[in-house]
């Protein structure tokens, strides 16, 4: 019963029905996140598949979140310090690099990340289960996909992004604290400048936005993965599509979030 | 085993419809499989045969048409509300569709921790006796990706059987195999089919393995089921297409007579 794809299109059509397909991927989103809380509420969730994803999905991350939050939180406190001692404010690169971090650059790199290892990773393994037949044969054997597959991913996520953000947060503080100080800082101004500029809120909000991605990351990887067709290259393209779609969500989820959380202050 | 009395038809499919992308799969089929009987839906491939089964497994919808399991109608029933007769129907998928991260043990512990019992050691007693079944005792702790083909197919059978099914769907049960684990898997469907009580629906364009062990076969063409019965009837039957695929699948010989059907 295999079909062969054909894909010649005219580029307009394929444009018009990529934003459709968006839209539609969008709206399943939404019901996915439905059925699944419903099992949530029910208790209907698998305990060890939760723990096995959230290995997978937040302890294993957690030398990428490291790495490159450090790296952002240094890149920061380089550009930032060497101005501000410039123009006298030395004493505020710590609470500049530390509110970037907490507000946005914390939240955004963790999506980013765990998306790209993530949401891929979910939407190929959901994704070969589809087209080998395993997620028929979990409906075979009346156990609902969305509870086997979906809500351990989803738990994961939710618990872990903002795990991995307040990682990101600290992470990405200290290695804005590693280039500042050599660069003339002092290091008790670094740390009283934090406390000048970040509050409790920013931390908090912050962390919600990484609970945000993580709920569009586990969604966009499930979604991409249970409606997989078409073999091998059925599921690269679900792949592909799941990394991509996960990021613009984060980044279009992130304004709106920043609006929301940051708007006023 | 329970002695209640049941219907005598297990699986009822009246005039469905089934549909993909405009056109039509099946158009119009019906038939009945009586309880207790193996019976073969057969034809080339492409024809619609797996459409068929996945339709009667629940696992599709069709467009238009009943499909009766026992006395339920389940063509219009919600994924949830299928949960009782999914207990009952057990499905062997073509390529075994085993959960390859999980161990043999574990895929056909799969249904029974979830449905059946919690405690592990009735689960084990289970899945000991089911494995001993299809003759896979012994491999409990391996992997799908360590079994071959055939070894596959009757861990998934042993997975489909661990849940007490009535009613077992299979989905070209011997497609890919060679002849002799071919027949072996043929004789283990006659066996468990007899000794369980279970109605077997078998889906296939293996005749060889049809003609062994069916007591009823149709045969789906284009969407359509052109011939049913015994497999003396079909075997005699006068319709140039069922002659030409029987010819070819060397049930019947070229220069048999077409005079014999009934």
């Amino acid at each position: 019963m295999m079909q062969t794809r054909v894909p010649l299109r005219h580029p307009l059509t394929s444009l018009a029905e990529q934003a459709t397909q968006l839209v539609l991927f969008v709206g399943d989103i939404g019901i996915l996140l439905a059925q699944a809380m419903g099992f949530v509420f029910r208790g209907r969730w698998e305990a060890r598949e939760t723990v096995v994803q959230m290995a997978l999905i937040g302890a294993q991350a957690v030398p990428m979140v490291v790495i490159t939050s450090g790296f952002t939180g240094a890149v920061l406190a380089l550009y930032s310090a060497k101005l501000m001692l410039q123009f006298g404010v030395g004493s505020l690169a710590g609470g500049a690099v530390a509110l970037a971090m907490a507000r946005e650059l914390g939240p955004v790199v963790t999506g980013v990340v765990v998306a790209a290892r993530s949401a891929s990773a979910i939407a190929a393994e959901i994704g070969s289960m589809k087209v080998t037949e395993q997620v028929d044969a979990l409906r075979a054997l009346a156990v609902p996909p969305v509870q086997y597959l979906v809500v351990p991913r989803l738990i994961a996520c939710l618990t872990m992004l903002p795990a991995l953000g307040m990682l990101a947060f600290i992470v990405g503080t200290f290695g804005g604290y590693a280039v500042a100080v050599p660069i003339g800082v002092s290091p008790t101004s670094y740390l009283l400048g934090i406390r000048e500029l970040v509050e409790t809120y920013d931390v908090f909000a912050g962390l919600l936005k990484t609970v945000v991605f993580g709920a569009i990351i586990a969604l966009v990887g499930c979604r991409a993965g249970l409606r997989t067709e078409g073999g091998a290259a059925g599921v690269g393209q679900a792949t592909t599509n799941s990394v991509v779609v996960a990021v613009l969500l984060i980044y279009v989820a992130n304004f709106f979030l920043a609006y929301l959380l940051f708007g006023g202050r | 085993m329970s002695e209640q009395p049941v219907a005598q038809t297990a699986v009822r499919v009246s005039d469905v419809w089934y549909g993909v992308d405009s056109r039509w799969v099946l158009q119009g089929v019906s038939l009945e499989v009586r309880t207790g009987e193996v019976f073969a839906i057969m034809g080339p491939s492409g024809c619609g045969k797996t459409t068929l089964l996945k339709l009667i497994g629940g696992l599709l919808k069709p467009q238009r048409g009943e499909i009766w399991i026992g006395d339920t109608e389940i063509s219009r029933l919600p994924e949830a509300k299928l949960t009782p007769v999914r207990k009952r129907v057990g499905l062997v998928f073509q390529y075994a569709a085993l959960f390859d991260s999980l161990t043999v043990y574990d895929n056909v512990a799969f249904g029974v921790r979830r449905h059946i019992t919690r405690r592990e050691r009735e689960v084990a007693e289970i899945v000991r006796e089911k494995l001993a079944m299809v003759g896979m005792t012994g491999t409990e702790h391996l992997y799908p990706s360590q079994l071959s083909g055939g070894m596959q197919k009757r861990v998934g059978l042993a997975r489909a059987l661990a849940m007490n099914p009535n009613i077992v769907l299979y989905d070209e049960p011997t497609a890919g195999l060679d002849p002799i684990v071919a027949e072996t898997i043929d004789t283990l469907i006659k066996d468990t089919t007899r000794r369980l009580q279970v109605t077997a629906l078998v889906v296939s364009h293996d005749l060889t393995s049809v003609f062994h062990i069916a007591d009823r076969i149709a045969m789906l063409h284009e969407g359509r089921i052109i011939t049913c019965g015994s497999p003396e009837e079909v075997r005699a039957d006068t319709n140039p297409v069922v002659r030409r695929f029987l010819q070819a699948g060397g049930i019947i010989s070229n220069g048999e007579s077409t005079m014999s059907g009934a």
